[in-house]
């Protein structure tokens, strides 16, 4: 198999999530795309964890970043549904287009 | 002979899935209707989860499925009631500049799929890498990543005392 | 790597024995079905639902039939065990596959039934509701989830079917989770369930850790071998036990289950008879070695044991809760707990077969009293379980459904020659048998209290004057489905949820039958009966495959096998041991009898009001309406105790450490900045600043609509840089 298979995998689902963040609306959907982003790039690391593998036995850095990252999106979703509620407690809406309150 | 088939099926296996794969991606962020696009995240990460497998990381796979099939999506849905989203089609979940993003999206696509064909053409896995072993990655996390093993425990107890700091009702 | 066929060690033991792990899949792929094409076909996925459920019963009425076979031929009946490599690491290997014995077959018989019964009589009780398919997709994964589980070859098994059971119940009680309080109900019972699950977790890990293996037959064998240490049994039987108090609702964890009543009345009926709450309880039986050898049970002398003691303080509780409610499911929601209670207690106390039986018994009687409920709030008292408002004289609308109704709760009650009456006596006889005098109180009495509410109950709805909608005060049926639209925000108490339905479907309800008929409750439609008629006449004859009195012991002969351990003979079957219940059961029936007509009758009575008369029996009746205040306690103590100091110590560190650290750096640099200003800005800077100050005025109105505010917008300027950025790179790289 060759190894960008998994890389442009990673890539195209990359941009549709640069895509849904840019375009929802709804903060629960762009918290949704930035889990397509995440994920892309695990698929990036444990691939390239794949490739050097056999000159480097016994090095899995690929894997524990990949894990680290499953961690930190974890915290994220927490966080982030944790402000969305809070949003949608105080202003009964999570349309992220009503949240400015600049004038631009 | 058995090589080559493995490869083949390999090979068969990894387009079905990168096509649910990116079918599902792209109704996670068309769908007009905010469960489908949650059941359609499901599908994405299970699907990454089976690609981990192809790519010999177990561990990391049964951890994305624990993980976000498990705990993340169901707090999605929390997510999803609690903002009491409309459970039907939605057809504002878009944002007034939501055409801004193909532009970006595609530039970004290009450039990236040039890089990498360009860097990477031909190099092919390694056949007989073998399966990670759970005692390497647990050798890797508590020996020579231990401190940033240690920030993420710091990290995610300050998203858990966050989130109830955030959530909380008085 | 995946399910390769790793043992396929038994001897042939027939097609349906063989073949049993069918049961489970089909549940599953039609779930898949449903979900993904449901919507398109003729009846909305209920087709495929009841079909794969039916598919599934005929397998199981195959096993039983094989089984018995099987039982028959052998002395010592070996389970039919089959077992794939599901998944392996490291030279760790999970498994899937079955375990198939006389409890495995039991269960997925009575699993298949009762799903089949209550799939048929949801077609007619969720008609036209806003989301029928996603309601019969979840129904049947829901079975699929209990069947995986029941018929599991090892623990990753079983807690896989235990999780994907938690999960349909939180989407089924939150099927009308638009309303407030069904959403808020869903969330407790997945909550509370959640903290029964670490036990689980924990428990199993420690069993895995101690015996090196997950296969239950392994497991079971490990535990009465005598190799492991006692208080590693002792500590993985109290952590597994933690996880059936959640999942089955016993004390203190029991608060969730009447608010899951919350679902619609299918949802509970098939929750509360044979899948979720007897998940605990089949835990217990089915790896009852474990237990067995850990907690002592049946050593001499031995008086009290964990799983007695809570199966009998929650057979007290739930039956004394069950007396205030006015809500027709909740009072079948506290007598499924109560009866929880004497299933574990049977287990506490050795009677692990009549324990078993009664899950059997109980499962045919609780699902025909809930679809009894159910039938009565569909036609006669239009969607409200209001006992004490909206029902009443329902008996000569109703024949069937009333005459079904007698006949469940006398088994639940433990009338002679009805099913409950074999199975619950033998636990009570069971306890005493076995020396444990408490738990044989314990027993007689809530045989007592059980008959008491249930004659409350069934007065209340059948007997009597008309009340409410069922004498057909309700405001019009136009009105009412209008006022439910107009004001979809909460109603007290569960008749919120079927006002909710009502106005969901309140277009489609213009051709329903029961509109013209309104106010004059009439029998159910046959969909609804056929159901009830079936399970009623189970209620009766199911008790005689191990009648003690008529020395009937089939069901024991071919379940005894999966006991595991020895345990003391059962006493032999005496008229006269069964009199002390029978007489508190018809104590019960007087007493009560007599408190309702009192009470409640048209006759003036000293005794109504009494509880607002009398200080004593206030503050007993407000203990009890408050449910023991165990909710509270629960929100006011742990969630305030706990997670409010948390929060609490994490803002007075956000206030005074990192504040002061910011402040203290504030102002050393304020005091840098004094001197930079006097020094170096004034004299030097100043100047030079003044010109650049008109330029950068003209540049930030022009890059002022970039500042939106917009989170999108900048998502967008960030990630377009970015890939000009790189683009950019790439250019000047080749």
């Amino acid at each position: 198999m060759l190894v960008n298979n998994f890389l442009l995998l990673g890539a195209v689902l990359f941009c549709i999530g640069v895509y849904g963040v840019i375009a929802r609306k709804n903060a629960v959907m762009v918290l949704m795309s930035i889990e397509l982003i995440l994920n892309s790039v695990n698929l990036n690391l444990l691939a390239f964890n794949q490739l050097w593998a056999k000159d480097n036995p016994g090095h899995v850095d690929g894997n524990t970043f990949a894990l680290y990252i499953i961690a930190i999106a974890a915290a994220e979703v927490g966080v982030g549904l944790a402000m969305v509620l809070l949003i949608f407690r105080n202003r009964k809406s999570i349309s992220l287009d009503e949240l400015s309150e600049m004038k631009g | 002979m058995l090589a080559q088939n493995v490869q083949v099926a390999q090979n068969i296996g990894f387009g079905i899935i990168a096509a649910v794969m990116i079918a599902s991606a792209l109704k996670v962020v068309t769908s007009s209707n905010v469960v489908h696009a949650a059941l359609a995240l499901v599908a994405v990460l299970a699907g990454a989860a089976a690609q981990y497998l192809l790519l010999a990381a177990e561990f990391v796979a049964v951890t994305q499925i624990l993980v976000y099939v498990g705990a993340v999506m169901v707090l999605f849905l929390f997510g999803v009631m609690l903002t009491r989203a409309k459970l039907g089609r939605d057809a504002d979940l878009n944002n007034k500049n939501a055409k801004v993003g193909i532009p970006v999206a595609l530039l970004m696509l290009g450039v990236m799929v040039y890089v990498l064909i360009d860097g990477w053409h031909a190099t092919k896995l390694p056949q007989d890498g073998g399966q990670v072993e759970l005692k390497n990655v647990s050798d890797s996390i508590f020996v020579p990543y231990l401190l940033p093993f240690w920030a993420l425990s710091f990290v995610l107890l300050a998203a858990v005392i966050g989130a109830i700091v955030l959530a909380r009702k008085d | 790597m995946f399910l390769a066929e790793e043992a396929g060690a038994t001897v042939a033991a027939g097609w349906f024995l063989e073949h049993a792990w069918l049961i489970p899949v089909i549940p599953a792929v039609s779930f898949a079905i449903i979900i993904l094409f449901g919507k398109k076909l003729p009846m909305k996925g209920a087709e495929v639902g009841i079909a794969s459920m039916m598919a599934g019963l005929v397998l199981a009425t195959g096993l039983t039939y094989q089984w018995i076979v099987h039982v028959r031929g052998a002395a010592e009946a070996e389970p039919v065990i089959k077992s794939w490599v599901w998944w392996q690491s490291g030279g760790m290997k999970f498994g899937l596959g079955q375990h198939i014995d006389g409890l495995a077959v039991m269960a997925l018989l009575l699993v298949t039934f009762i799903s089949t019964l209550v799939q048929i009589y949801s077609v007619e009780y969720v008609r036209d509701d806003r989301r029928y398919t996603h309601f019969f997709a979840a129904m049947t994964l829901f079975s699929a989830g209990m069947l995986a589980m029941v018929s599991a070859e090892n623990m990753v098994q079983f807690i896989l079917g235990w999780e994907i059971m938690g999960l349909c119940s939180f989407l089924l009680i939150g099927h009308w989770w638009e309303e407030r309080a069904n959403s808020e109900a869903a969330l407790k019972a997945f909550l509370t369930v959640r903290v029964g699950d670490i036990g689980l977790l924990v428990g199993v890990a420690i069993l895995f850790g101690a015996s090196g293996t997950f296969s239950i037959s392994g497991i079971n064998a490990w535990a009465v071998s005598g190799q492991p240490s006692h208080s590693v049994l002792l500590w993985a039987a109290i952590a597994l036990f933690i996880a059936c108090i959640g999942k089955s609702g016993q004390f203190p964890l029991h608060t969730w289950l009447p608010d899951a009543m919350a679902g619609p009345t299918p949802v509970s009926s098939l929750l509360h008879s044979s899948t979720m709450v007897v998940a605990g309880v089949f835990l217990v039986a089915r790896l009852y070695p474990v237990f067995h050898t850990g907690l002592d049970i049946n050593v001499a002398g031995q008086q009290v044991n964990l799983i007695a003691v809570i199966g009998g303080i929650t057979i007290l509780i739930a039956a004394a809760l069950a007396f205030v409610q006015n809500d027709i499911k909740k009072v079948l929601a506290y007598s499924t707990v109560s009866q929880l209670g004497y299933m574990m207690m049977g287990l506490g106390v050795g009677a692990w077969v009549p324990a078993v039986f009664h899950i059997f018994t109980h499962a045919f009687f609780k699902c025909c009293l809930f679809l009894c409920a159910g039938s009565v709030a569909h036609t006669g008292s239009h969607h409200s379980f209001d006992m004490k408002n909206d029902m009443g004289g329902l008996r000569k609308k109703m024949p069937i459904t009333f005459g079904t109704w007698m006949v469940s709760t006398a088994a639940l009650c433990g009338l002679p020659l009805v099913s409950g009456f074999f199975s619950k006596d033998e636990i009570i006889d069971g306890a005493k048998h076995n020396n444990y005098t408490v738990f044989f109180v314990i027993g007689l009495i809530g045989a007592f209290m059980t008959t008491a509410y249930m004659t409350r109950a069934t007065y209340l709805t059948f007997f009597g004057k008309a009340r409410g909608a069922a004498a057909g005060e309700h405001a019009h049926a136009d009105d009412h489905a209008h006022a439910a639209d107009a004001a979809p925000h909460r109603v007290e108490g569960s008749a919120s949820d079927e006002a909710q339905r009502v106005s969901g479907q309140s277009e489609a309800e213009a051709s329903h039958p029961r509109q013209q008929g309104f106010g004059w409750a009439t029998e159910s439609p046959l969909l609804i009966v056929g159901p009830l008629l079936i399970l009623a006449t189970l209620a009766i004859f199911s008790g005689y495959l191990n009648a003690a009195p008529f020395h009937i012991e089939k069901f024991h002969h071919w379940i005894e096998s999966s006991i595991g351990v020895s345990l003391p003979e059962a006493a032999e079957f005496e008229w006269i041991n069964a009199i002390p219940s029978i007489t508190l059961v018809a104590a019960g029936f007087l007493v009560s009898l007599f408190l309702c007509r009192a009470v409640f009758g048209e006759a003036d009575s000293k005794l109504k009001g009494l509880t607002e008369r009398s200080r004593l029996l206030g503050a007993g009746h407000r203990f009890l309406v408050n449910k023991y205040y165990l909710d509270d306690l629960y929100e006011k103590v742990i969630v305030h105790g706990v997670a409010h100091p948390i929060a609490q110590a994490a803002y007075w560190v956000n206030q005074h450490v990192i504040d002061a650290t910011v402040d203290a750096f504030g102002r050393g640099g304020k005091r840098t900045g004094d001197w930079v200003y006097k020094n170096i800005d004034q004299r030097v800077v100043d100047g030079a600043v003044n010109g650049t100050g008109a330029a950068a005025r003209g540049t930030g109105g022009a890059l002022r609509p970039i500042q939106s505010g917009k989170v999108n917008q900048y998502g967008a300027l960030l990630f377009s840089a970015a890939a000009i950025g790189a683009l950019v790179l790439v250019i000047v790289n080749t």
